[in-house]
């Protein structure tokens, strides 16, 4: 199976990624490659088999109600690559 | 090169307890190795200088205070993978998208080493978000194999096996989700060992896979190995997923076992392992190494793990679809490197990911996001998680009826040429067929050095044990370590 | 219009009100400058893991139990994908297929009685933070302090039929979560948020028509307001035989119309996984029953209980049980003196006036249910009328004192000595012959005269009614 050029587009654009068309062509290949490969999967039966979420199966992990100090703003702000006091700055959103 | 590089962990406490050197001649004489041969084995993407050597001159403090009720880490050297964490300390999982990023906090796993006394000596190389297994995926050039620089020294986390195999520390911290430290151990002739899932916090540890990281350590002796694992281990109140179950005196028993072999362990060979995917010279030393395990007491049986075959598929798209989901929060606003090129927010979350990532997380964050997509949702990813459950399975029934243990190569080959698998991702996939199925079922594995090839490059032996049983791997490791010696310091000279 | 029938759910979004976010340790607090309760979870920072906070659940699990739901026994958590700046991870934790809480219920009055309105689910999920667009700035600013506070989001069954109704359910939903106290329900603030889902079709049809997501509903009167206008658009658009587009609307409470949120082109493709951060939570019958044990009274049972136990009218009872606080207050008051309606007028009249008049929540409120009781035991004992009893309320408010001992130290006494009223009633007939003569001609008017005369040298005090019936008699 090649996947087609729109699905990688898509899925590119789904995640956030900007890809050339040389890109796009190259993935196409080996995205391909990889999901004929990983779709082998099918040949084994998995009826009523639990799908398998959390390895161990522990389950119920809390933390009580109890605040921690928050980072103070020039923490932020030194990680930050563009904020100001009303907050991290970004492309104007419509 | 001082002689004090060669030593073991432990034989470095011994020696600063005694007196023999002090933490800062320890430390300087890491940093000069280190000086001496970063440059041709781009191990370290980052040294930590000057902290070290305040951290060395404290430990000496400390000794000198506390002398042998100093913590177990005190001066001791260690180099941290540049996935984990550091506070302070640039990290950027050797990709450009975190360039320059100076996390706020620290890696539990790292902070612990801290508390017990450890000198921090700088961030190892590795392939970018761990996803590799040569080291060739670091957006700041590829680790080179010190028993032949043309090769690769594995992956990920090739910068600590490499610095640990040529002397640069005696313990290094890496991550393995589908091999990532048992892989590398094995082709640099180190020791290598992933806990059981959850063992270790991941807490500071950049998540790749979520259901399948673990942090754990690289050494060049079975009880450094012990030593750091006794330090990282135990429950964390920032992972839910950390195991609350109490963390064993590891060097008491492996003090407690030397010397004793190992009647009785029932050792698990599983055919599915001895393809004709493994090369003839790994296959054939991992064998005799199996026979070792006999004379010193074991009993072999053969085993049959029969979903093995679909590890590979199963954790190439379990992987990337949890990686592509955890690399969601990369876009230069909070943190991080951010493009210049974007004139909307779209573009700015566009360009800064796509200038950021290289190559191979690309290709996996795609995959990733295709196999959660509506439609392919249910063929893939929950599929995907079904076998994940036969896989574990397999190993359960395996070590409930049949062995307490099982052997197993590390890597299908020993350590390849720069460049050699590079043109085609699928065939480097291939490079964790024998360490993947360890992580889909969560347990412990540890790779040990088991002989060398006609190339004279090292194989590994894997051992992987039920959950919470790394005491029975380090007490394997270690008889079969005394009685099959293996040259931990052939490459530190 | 009328062959059209309208079919609503809403989707309501409440903050709850625990110390610190559902995943990470920094404060739920609203109105702080900006980014100044972060931490690295809040943050997305790389190697953070969120850790559930337990009190969420409690939190949850009361709504879910008041709400008549079953509570789930194994629920996960799911990551939801998106890329927005508010967003720090790329992805909202939230619940997907396994929610915490389904099929509830929650019962409004009607026009035709009570109408049960099922619940199909109630889920946790973390808050995003806030974009803020500057005027006259290109770019916007993100702020995150609001990025993880713990919401539950419930779904309602499009059992809705009128903007009324929604009106009513929304009014119900946020009087529950504030008997609970889980949250406080302030729409214009945030903690309460509703979306509507809007659909119309022809009576009688079994079919459901294209529903319309209608969000920005940030106060009940905007609920009704822009349901209503939805319901008589879509009849007009099905009416001249035009299709309704499925689609996002915007209330704009300027132009007293819904708009179309344009940019929102093919459905989102949110890519739910179950997430492995965090263990499946799992909620046996024991966590059920404590948090059954904690629950207070609910708004409906209050109700109940103030109609059958006080004989309260519908009105006043749902004034006086709108507030879990005044419910109280009012338990108290009348446990201390036996007149319930009495201390009900009180309550509703003078006080609930007396407390907006200064734009004071009941819960500051000075005068305690005690005080109130006693004051209208002495209207009802007559020791003091019902005019100084207004006049003692008042300093009762600003002082924080007990009737009894205003009426001490004022000497507010009521007159009801039938000899001392005589005597002044005697007294003010001698010093007015005028209007005597007057009133003995016909002036009826001359009562009130006389009436306030006596009112004046008794300083307000005498008892009004004995002072009619002597003067009366002295008159005759």
């Amino acid at each position: 199976m090649s996947l087609s050029i729109e699905t990688v587009r898509y899925v590119a654009k789904l995640s956030a990624l900007a890809i050339t068309d040389e890109e796009a062509q190259r993935m196409c290949k080996d995205l391909g490659e990889t999901l004929d490969y990983v779709a082998k999967l099918a040949e084994i039966s998995t009826e009523g088999v639990r799908p398998t979420s959390h390895v161990h199966g522990a389950t119920n992990d809390f933390r009580e109600d109890i605040l921690k100090p928050s980072f103070k703003t020039e923490e932020v702000s030194s990680i930050a690559p563009d904020f100001g006091p009303s907050g991290f700055r970004v492309p104007r959103i419509i | 090169m001082s002689s004090l590089v060669k030593l073991s962990a432990s034989q470095m406490r011994a020696g600063l307890l005694s007196g023999e050197f002090t933490a800062k001649d320890l430390t300087s004489a890491h940093l000069d190795r280190i000086d001496a041969t970063n440059t041709e084995l781009n191990s370290f993407l980052l040294v930590t200088r000057e902290s070290a050597l305040e951290s060395a001159e404290n430990a000496d403090k400390t000794i000198k205070q506390l002398g042998n009720k100093s913590p177990l880490f005190t001066g001791i050297p260690v180099a941290i993978k540049d996935m984990l964490v550091t506070k302070g300390i640039e990290t950027k999982c050797a990709s450009k998208i975190l360039e320059g990023f100076i996390p706020p906090y620290d890696c539990t796993a790292v902070y612990r080493l801290k508390e017990h006394g450890a000198v921090i000596l700088g961030k190892t190389n590795m392939d970018e978000f761990a996803m590799g297994s040569s080291n060739e995926n670091s957006a700041y050039g590829p680790v080179r194999n010190p028993w032949d620089k043309s090769r690769v020294p594995g992956g990920s986390s090739g910068g600590s096996a490499a610095c640990v195999c040529s002397g640069q520390a005696p313990i290094a911290l890496g991550t393995d989700t589908g091999g990532s430290i048992r892989q590398p151990a094995s082709l640099t002739g180190t020791i290598g060992l992933k806990p059981t899932y959850g063992r270790v916090s991941r807490y500071g540890a950049v998540a790749y896979a979520s259901s399948l990281d673990q942090i754990g350590p690289f050494g060049r002796t079975v009880e450094d190995v012990a030593m750091a694992l006794q330090v990282i281990a135990g429950k964390d109140s920032r992972d839910s997923t950390s195991i609350g179950a109490p963390v064993p005196n590891y060097l008491e028993e492996l003090a407690c076992a030397k010397g004793k072999g190992l009647s009785g362990l029932r050792v698990g060979v599983p055919k599915e392992y001895f393809s004709q995917g493994i090369d003839p010279e790994v296959s054939k030393s991992v064998h005799a190494s199996i026979k070792a395990l006999e004379g010193l007491g074991c009993q072999l049986v053969d085993i049959s793990l029969p979903t093995t075959d679909y590890a590979l598929a199963t954790y190439y798209i379990i992987g990337p679809a949890e990686a592509s989901s955890n690399l969601s929060r990369y876009d230069g606003i909070r943190y991080g490197k951010r493009s210049k090129n974007h004139k909307s927010l779209a573009e700015l979350y566009a360009s800064t990911r796509s200038e950021g990532f290289g190559q191979e997380v690309k290709r996996r964050i795609l995959i990733g996001t295709y196999v959660l997509s509506q439609g392919y949702y249910d063929a893939y990813y929950r599929k995907a998680q079904q076998v994940r459950t036969l896989i574990i399975e397999d190993f359960k029934k395996a070590f409930s009826e049949q062995c307490d243990i099982i052997a197993t190569p590390v890597s299908p080959t020993t350590a390849f040429a720069l460049g050699e698998k590079t043109s085609n991702p699928l065939q480097m996939y291939m490079a964790d067929i024998c360490t993947i199925p360890v992580n889909l079922a969560g347990l412990p594995g540890i790779s040990v050095p088991c002989g060398l090839d006609s190339k004279g490059l090292p194989i590994g032996l894997q051992l992987v044990g039920p959950a919470l049983e790394e005491t029975r791997l380090l007490v394997t490791a270690q008889a079969f370590m005394d009685q099959c010696p293996f040259d931990v310091t052939a490459n530190i000279v | 219009m009328d062959n059209f029938e309208a079919v609503i759910g809403l989707e309501v979004h409440a903050q709850l009100a625990t110390d610190s976010k559902i995943f990470a340790t920094s404060s739920t607090q609203s109105g702080n400058l900006p980014n100044t309760q972060t931490d690295p979870v809040t943050l997305g920072l790389p190697g953070c893991l969120p850790v559930l906070n337990k009190r969420v659940v409690d939190f949850a699990i009361k709504l879910g139990v008041a709400t008549n739901c079953k509570i789930r026994h194994e629920s996960v958590f799911a990551r939801k994908h998106y890329f927005y700046p508010d967003l720090p991870k790329g992805y909202q934790i939230s619940q997907y297929d396994k929610p915490l809480c389904e099929d509830g219920y929650l019962e409004i009055r009607s026009d035709t009685g009570m109408k049960r309105i099922c619940i199909t689910r109630i889920h946790l999920e973390e808050d995003a933070g806030k974009n803020t667009h500057l005027d006259h700035e290109p770019y916007s600013v993100v702020d995150l302090n609001r990025a993880g506070v713990p919401l539950v989001e419930i779904v309602s069954e499009p059992d809705l039929r009128s903007a009324q109704e929604a009106a009513a359910y929304m009014k119900l939903l946020r009087q529950t979560v504030r008997y609970l106290d889980i949250c406080d329900g302030n729409m214009d603030e945030g903690s309460l948020r509703c979306d509507a889902n809007v659909s119309v079709r022809l009576r009688g049809a079994e079919k459901l028509g294209t529903k319309v997501e209608i969000k920005n509903l940030n106060s009940f009167k905007f609920v009704e307001r822009a349901i209503e206008y939805e319901i008589a658009r879509q009849s007009a658009l099905l009416a001249n035989g035009e299709a309704v587009v499925q689609e996002t609307r915007l209330w704009d409470e300027s132009k007293g119309a819904t708009r179309s949120m344009r940019g929102k082109e093919e459905a989102a493709d949110y890519r739910y996984f179950p997430d492995p951060d965090l263990l499946p939570l799992v909620v046996d019958e024991a966590w059920i029953e404590r948090i059954q044990s904690t629950l207070p009274e609910l708004p409906g049972q209050a109700f109940d209980r103030f109609r059958s136990n006080y004989g309260l009218s519908p009105d006043q009872c749902e004034l006086l049980t709108e507030e879990k606080l005044t419910a109280h207050y009012f338990d108290q008051a009348a446990s201390v003196h036996n007149n319930p309606q009495g201390i009900a007028n009180w309550i509703t009249s003078e006080l609930f006036g007396r407390l907006n008049r200064d734009g004071m929540a009941m819960s500051r409120c000075p005068i305690s249910p005690q005080n109130l009781a006693n004051l209208v035991k002495l209207i009802d004992d007559e020791v003091i009328s019902g005019k100084i009893a207004k006049a003692i309320f008042e300093e009762m408010f600003s002082s924080s004192t007990s009737p009894a001992s205003i009426v001490e130290k004022r000497g507010l006494r009521q007159i009801t000595d039938s000899n001392q009223i005589s005597t002044i009633i005697k007294r003010v007939l001698d010093e007015n012959p005028a209007q005597v003569i007057a009133f003995r001609e016909g002036k009826t008017k001359m009562m009130g005269f006389f009436v306030g005369q006596i009112m004046k040298e008794t300083g307000g005090k005498a008892n009004p009614q004995l002072v009619n019936e002597l003067l009366t008699k002295e008159l005759a």
